[in-house]
């Protein structure tokens, strides 16, 4: 090597310069980090060590008119699992399985939480018995990222009574995650899913709080009390509904094992529901914490589709029931008087082109006026009461009734009930081709045809007819009452189709035995053509009382019910029990 | 009896550093879930003490016994080496490498450490033979290859860290020897290549760089043509070699250049260990107060990541006097280097030096992701009883020279 002296004393200049610029670079660079940069860093250390436990809210308490609770939180104990990974969770969900009682199921599930959110706690158990909690309080000095927690659990005293409108909670899916409406929400959240609690989901909800719980890297608590500054969970407000939960579980009484269908009940000035039951039922308070799949299975594959809500869900043929609406668009037009009678005297039926249509009464009710027809229900005045108005005039007051859309009813899931639109003849075209003719409006006249309305609908058009021609649309929970006027006739002619429809449920009328001693009750029975089961007719009834100032309105509806005064004398029951007045004893069989 | 030397400097700042190292690894072990580490720094002082008396035997003996022992002490470390590839074990950030000498499981030792101080010495001897510098990349053949034989070694280990810092000796005891900078530039042209390759622009660039420097040069016809062909084989084989590294090789490089890239694995370290320092501050969390350390965000905190702790606990100032512990310690060297006796001696020092520089500079800029992951302690700091002897060892001769050294600077004509 060149070991001059001068070069060696070069080089060593050289390397030390070298050196010290090396490290002036990295102390710069430190400098940077340390000083500059420290309050970014602070942060990032403090988010690092603190792990956010949610506190999950109290949701809103649902009461009743009166203040009674139809949807609570009773206190209970959720475990939860801090892991940093799938594996871990396993493992140690292996260790605890036995401890816990955890099925298989269990285990799949708390998975399937872990993937949809790994940072946070994990559930394991979402409603865990004292008997379980207190043995892993015993133990928990082994399992020191578990979590024991209190929690609201959703709890409906009457559950299976008020299923129909409150709905149910539980978990929050991957679906709802990515809707806006759930922009806030967390995987692992109870969030209303069906009736109420689903509609009123960001009011029932509450705010969630958070405490901070320090960590280490692998997420295991370190200190009992670290600095953790606790947000608190805010609970909802309150929420008060229309329902009468007397009625509610009175009309619910009523249906028995045998039946199946829905009963709705509003007041008719304001639209509110006091009552709104679907049969056969559910528990919803089953459905909290994870439905149970035995019990999916069992509601599922049940023939009487207890979770379908054959209130608002249900659409049927308004059948005679709808014969009010004919008779109004017919009175609207001028057509016909209360006390109009037809050319045609009812025979049992009417021939119509080459079609013989028949009157359910097949003996014929002879001549009757406007009045006598919806009394007895007579199928051949109303056919020419149809021809009389036109399909086009008969669909486009039908559309103008309301009776192409929902009730607005505040419950999720409401179905659209099916009626022709206004440009009638691409509505038919479009239905049967271009061969129709025009006896479609004969059916249509008697409530069949290309019309099926649900309940509560047809509850909703009854309001107009209980008071002075605007109809209520039904809400539980209190608002403004909402009030269209879709009848144009003079209080004199509603008063007459309210006398008309009062025959019904006295002597002689189609629904006779409902009749309620000492008030004065008015309504529509229905007999739906079932389709499905020919020999099973749908039964409806719509009416209210007392006649001359209604305070309730109620819709019936009885799936295979045979004959509208089977949904009558359920209607008349309701009624009465509502108006605190008896049944009248005695039973007269009339047809209808 | 010789006369008994003390480089009083060299011997303080050494023993500054590893006081100080222990005090870290002490610390590294104080975490809020007890772990192995926290009873480290025992045995970390026990090879401290081993090591300073190793130091002191050394500091005993003569330059001339050192020499003598060179070559087999060569050969026995490259023996040592080849036998980690039979019976290796890994250790730390470095699982997956088998850099220890383990026998039945236990691990006794890392030969690669030992093959440090061995390479120096080696290579110091046969550049001190030489009456002229290297001139030509064709005089380097011998010197290449007493690095290339372990170096090859350490890369089927594979240790990248040690290769680095052999790859360091080297280029720093040529450019002691007097390898004139173009020649050192041409002869580190194709490692360049290599890096740039994955940009063909840069790539290009760089090529037109080499050419002038090799017209301005003027190396023999054959190695212009060699280099030059060098230079265009690695741009080539680079992509392919990238292919060949095992996936987490390739996330250690990728996350070099991005962090965020891999949080939750190789990236996660140097985020973490970026927050550590961070949050430490001016003053820093205190001594064993660091949460990052404490929580155990850091990994490997007692050995490749010691400097976080030091980051994050003793804040920038105690990084500044680390560092500058550093810096004192490697000037003393390249003085104690400037006025050596004789060409072996000033070459040893220089090349020590040139190793701790290298660990230093790759560990610590590791930390605060300047340096890609490697796997490299820091000298003195970092837990392991090899690194800590061999360091010592190195400060035992360090001594030794310093002591026959001519007790002035060179150009103060004795």
């Amino acid at each position: 090597m060149s070991f001059h002296p001068n070069d060696i004393a070069r080089r060593t200049q050289l390397s030390s310069v070298a050196l010290a610029a090396g490290f002036i670079l990295l102390l710069g660079a430190f400098f940077r980090t340390q000083v500059l940069d420290h309050r970014s860093y602070v942060l990032q250390s403090e988010e690092n060590r603190l792990r956010p436990i949610p506190l999950p809210a109290p949701r809103g308490i649902i009461y009743d008119r009166a203040g009674k609770i139809i949807a609570e939180n009773l206190p209970a104990y959720s475990v939860s699992l801090i892991a940093p990974s799938e594996d871990s969770l396993r493992a140690t969900m292996k260790v605890l399985q036995s401890t816990l009682q955890l099925t298989d199921g269990d285990i799949s599930a708390a998975i399937r939480r872990f993937r949809r959110a790994p940072t946070r706690p994990t559930v394991v158990l979402p409603d865990a018995s004292i008997d379980v909690i207190s043995v892993l309080e015993e133990h928990r000095i082994d399992f020191p990222r578990l979590i024991i927690q209190s929690v609201p659990k959703r709890y409906y005293p009457d559950g299976p009574l008020v299923a129909s409108f409150v709905g149910y909670t539980g978990e929050i899916t991957e679906d709802d995650l990515n809707k806006p409406e759930f922009a806030g929400y967390k995987p692992g959240q109870i969030i209303g899913k069906g009736g109420l609690e689903k509609q009123y989901e960001p009011i029932l909800h509450g705010r969630e709080g958070v405490r901070f719980d320090e960590v280490d890297a692998r997420g295991r608590p370190v200190r009992g009390v670290g600095p953790r500054p606790d947000l608190d969970a805010q609970g909802a407000p309150p929420m008060k509904t229309n329902i009468d939960m007397d009625l509610q579980r009175y009309a619910a009484s009523l249906f028995g094992d045998s039946l199946m269908g829905g009963a709705i009940a509003l007041e008719p000035k304001t639209g509110g529901v006091l009552a709104l039951y679907s049969h056969p039922s559910f528990d919803p308070n089953r459905f909290t914490g994870g439905i149970p799949p035995d019990y999916w299975k069992e509601l599922n594959t049940d023939p009487r589709r207890p979770l379908f809500n054959k209130v608002i869900q249900g659409t049927y043929p308004p059948a005679s029931t709808w014969k009010l609406a004919t008779a109004n668009i017919g009175m609207e037009l001028g057509l016909v008087k209360i006390d109009t009678r037809m050319p045609i005297a009812c025979s049992g039926g009417l021939q119509y082109g080459r079609r013989y249509f028949r009157c359910w009464e097949k003996r014929g009710h002879g001549s009757l006026n406007l009045a006598g027809a919806i009394t007895h229900s007579c199928d051949v005045y109303f056919y020419q009461l149809g021809l009389r108005i036109g399909l086009n005039r008969l669909v486009a007051g039908g559309v103008d009734l309301g009776f192409r859309e929902r009730s607005g009813i505040d419950l999720p899931n409401e179905y659209k009930p099916r009626f022709p639109s206004k440009d009638v003849k691409t509505y038919y075209d479009r239905l049967f081709g271009r061969n129709w003719s025009n006896s479609e409006t004969l059916n249509l006249a008697i409530g069949q045809g290309a019309n099926s309305q649900t309940v509560v609908s047809m509850a909703k058009f009854f309001t107009s007819l209980a008071t002075d021609g605007a109809a209520a649309t039904p809400y539980l929970v209190a608002r403004p009452p909402e009030r269209t006027p879709i009848m144009k006739l003079t209080p004199d002619q509603i008063a007459g189709l309210r006398r008309a429809m009062a025959g019904v449920v006295s002597a002689g009328g189609t629904a006779a035995s409902a009749n309620i001693k000492g008030v004065v009750l008015a309504g529509k029975t229905g007999t739906a053509q079932n389709t499905e089961r020919p020999d099973e007719d749908h039964a409806w009834f719509v009416g209210f009382a007392p006649a001359d100032d209604p305070k309730i309105v109620v819709a019936v509806f009885l799936e295979f019910g045979e004959h509208g005064y089977y949904a009558a004398r359920l209607a008349s029951k309701i009624i009465s029990y509502y108006l605190k007045v008896d049944v009248k004893p005695e039973l007269v069989e009339a047809g209808g | 009896m010789r006369r008994i030397v003390a480089d009083y400097p060299l011997v303080i700042t050494a023993l500054l550093l590893s006081l100080f190292g222990v005090a870290m690894v002490y610390s590294a072990g104080q975490t809020d879930t007890p772990t192995a580490v926290m009873r480290v720094y025992r045995s970390q002082l026990l090879w401290l003490l081993v090591g300073m008396l190793g130091a002191y035997g050394i500091s005993r003996s003569s330059v001339r016994f050192i020499e003598w022992v060179t070559v087999p002490a060569y050969w026995l470390s490259i023996a040592l080496l080849a036998l980690t590839l039979v019976i290796g074990a890994g250790a730390g950030t470095a699982a997956s490498t088998k850099s220890w000498l383990a026998i039945g499981g236990v691990r006794i030792g890392q030969p690669s450490e030992l093959a440090k101080v061995t390479v120096v010495l080696m290579l110091a001897r046969i550049l001190a033979a030489r009456r002229e510098p290297p001139k030509s990349i064709l005089d380097l053949w011998w010197p290449a290859l007493v690095v290339a034989i372990p170096w090859v070694i350490i890369m089927l280990q594979p240790d990248l860290g040690t290769g680095i810092v052999f790859i360091g000796i080297f280029f720093g005891m040529l450019y002691w020897s007097g390898v004139a900078w173009p020649l050192l530039l041409l002869l580190a042209s194709p490692v360049v290549s290599l890096i740039l390759s994955f940009s063909t622009g840069l790539w290009g660039a760089w090529f037109l760089v080499l050419l002038a420097l090799v017209l301005y040069y003027r190396p023999y016809l054959v190695e212009g043509i060699v280099l030059m062909v060098a230079n265009i084989a690695t741009g080539v084989i680079a992509p392919i070699l990238w292919e060949k590294l095992a996936p987490y090789q390739q996330n250690r490089l990728r996350v070099f250049i991005d962090p965020s890239a891999d949080p939750r694995a190789s990236g996660y370290h140097v985020i973490q260990s970026k927050i550590a320092i961070g949050s430490g501050g001016l003053f820093g969390k205190g001594f064993t107060l660091g949460t990052q350390k404490r929580l155990a965000f850091l990994p490997e905190q007692h050995t490749d990541f010691i400097f976080a702790v030091v980051g994050e606990e003793m804040g920038f100032i105690g990084v500044t006097i680390v560092l500058t512990l550093f810096l004192v310690l490697f000037l003393r060297v390249t003085q104690i280097a400037g006025r050596a006796n004789d060409s072996f001696s000033s070459l040893v020092a220089f090349g020590l030096m040139a190793s701790w520089f290298v660990h230093v500079l790759v560990n610590v800029g590791m930390t605060l992701n300047l340096m890609p992951i490697t796997g490299i302690p820091l000298p003195f700091f970092s837990y392991g009883g090899s690194f800590m002897l061999a360091s010592w060892l190195a400060i035992g001769i360090l001594m030794r020279i310093s002591g026959e050294g001519r007790g002035k600077a060179a150009f103060k004509k004795s």
